[in-house]
C-alpha cells in the first residue's frame, strides 16, 4: 500500500515528496480511495516515472558532489571518510561532520570572546583554538575552512588584531556555508534512498 | 578498501586480536581513528589526553598499539610518551599529529615513538603504521 502511494506521488508530484508522510497519514484513513485511484495508473508508466526520478536525483547528487570538490569546499580527506562509511555505520560521515560543526561553534566562540578583550587579548588562547580547528577541518576534508585557519594562525602568531578579527569572521561564514551545502548533499542522499535508488559512487 | 582487500595486505588479520588505544582530545579525530581501527578489526579504547593514557596503563590495562596525538591539554603527547617509556611500557606508540616541521617531529620521536604519521589518518596510513611496526608478521 505504501509503495502504491509512493508511485502515485512520484508520478504526479515528485517535488512534493516531503508531503508524502502527511499524505500517507491521510491515505490510511482513506485506503479505498487511494487503492482505486492507483489502479488507474498503468504499472509500466509508474516504473518509468520512478526510474526517471531516481536518475534525476542521482545526476543532481553527482553534479553537486563534484562541484563541492571543484569549488574547494571539500578535499580528498572527505573521500576517505566516505570510504569508512558502511552498513555497520551508514551515517558515519554525517556523524563526523556534525562533531566538526560543533567544534567550529565552540572554538569560534572561544576565539571571539578572547578577541573581545581589547587591550588584553590572549593570543595564545586564540592560537591554540585555531590550531584545534585547523586539525578538525583537516580531518574532515573541509578545505576552505582549513585554509582560513592557516591564515588566522599567521595573524595570531604576529599578534595582528585586525587581521584576526577579519579572518575569524571569514571562518565563521565559511563553516556555515559548508554546513548548509553538506545538509543539501545529505538531503539528496535521503531522497535517492526514499525513492528506492542507490547512492552513486562519484569519481572526483 | 573492503575487508577482503585489507586482509590481502595483512595475511594474519583474521587471527589477529590486536588492541589499540586512541589518545586524542578531539572528538572528530577520536571518531575517525576508532572507525579506522574497527575497520581493521582492531579492538580499541579512547582517552582524551596523555594523563588519562598513563592512568589507564597504571590501572593495569595494556594495548599493542597507541595512536598518540601531540597537542592535548593536561599532559601532551610528548610528555605522555616519555612517561610511558619511563614506566617500562613497551607498547608500540605511533605519533599522529598535524605538526609536521622537522624539529617538532624529532622531539616527538625522541620522546620514545616507534613511528610517526601526519594527520589526518587514512586507511593506507594506518596500514603503513602496522607494516612498519611489524604487526601481522608471518612466523
Amino acid at each position: 500500500m505504501e509503495k502504491l502511494c509512493d508511485y502515485f506521488f512520484i508520478y504526479f508530484c515528485p517535488n512534493l515528496m516531503i508531503c508524502k508522510n502527511l499524505f500517507i497519514g491521510i491515505a490510511i484513513s482513506n485506503k479505498l480511495y487511494i487503492f482505486f485511484f492507483s489502479l488507474l495508473l498503468p504499472s509500466r508508466r509508474v516504473e518509468r516515472a520512478m526510474d526517471t526520478l531516481i536518475a534525476q536525483l542521482q545526476r543532481r547528487f553527482c553534479d553537486f558532489t563534484i562541484s563541492l570538490y571543484h569549488q574547494g569546499f571539500l578535499d580528498d580527506q572527505f573521500t576517505e571518510l566516505k570510504k569508512l562509511q558502511d552498513e555497520c555505520s551508514p551515517d558515519f560521515v554525517a556523524e563526523v561532520v556534525t562533531l566538526f560543526f560543533e567544534d567550529c561553534e565552540k572554538l569560534i566562540s572561544n576565539m571571539a570572546r578572547a578577541l573581545d578583550q581589547t587591550g588584553n587579548v590572549d593570543f595564545k588562547l586564540v592560537g591554540s583554538s585555531v590550531h584545534q580547528l585547523k586539525g578538525s577541518s583537516s580531518s574532515v576534508g573541509a578545505k576552505r575552512v582549513k585554509g582560513l585557519c592557516v591564515t588566522l594562525k599567521e595573524c595570531c602568531d604576529s599578534q595582528n588584531y585586525e587581521g584576526c578579527v577579519r579572518c575569524l569572521q571569514q571562518v565563521d561564514i565559511e563553516y556555515k556555508t559548508l554546513k548548509a551545502k553538506l545538509q543539501d548533499l545529505f538531503n539528496l542522499e535521503q531522497q535517492i534512498v526514499q525513492a528506492g535508488g542507490r547512492i552513486p559512487q562519484v569519481d572526483i | 578498501m573492503t575487508r577482503d582487500q585489507i586482509a590481502e595486505e595483512l595475511p594474519n588479520l583474521a587471527e589477529s586480536k590486536l588492541t589499540a588505544l586512541v589518545v586524542d582530545d578531539s572528538f572528530v579525530n577520536q571518531t575517525i581513528h576508532q572507525k579506522l581501527l574497527n575497520r581493521l578489526g582492531i579492538e580499541n579504547d579512547v582517552v582524551t589526553n596523555g594523563k588519562e593514557a598513563v592512568d589507564v596503563y597504571c590501572s593495569g590495562r595494556n594495548y599493542d598499539l597507541i595512536l598518540m596525538d601531540m597537542d592535548m591539554p593536561i599532559m601532551n603527547g610528548i610528555q605522555a610518551t616519555k612517561r610511558l617509556r619511563e614506566m617500562g611500557i613497551e607498547s608500540k606508540i605511533a605519533g599522529v599529529t598535524t605538526r609536521a616541521n622537522e624539529g617538532e617531529k624529532k622531539e616527538f620521536m625522541e620522546a620514545g615513538l616507534n613511528d610517526f604519521q601526519e594527520k589526518p589518518l587514512t586507511i593506507s596510513k594506518l596500514l603503513s603504521i602496522l607494516h612498519k611496526l611489524n604487526f601481522y608478521v608471518q612466523t
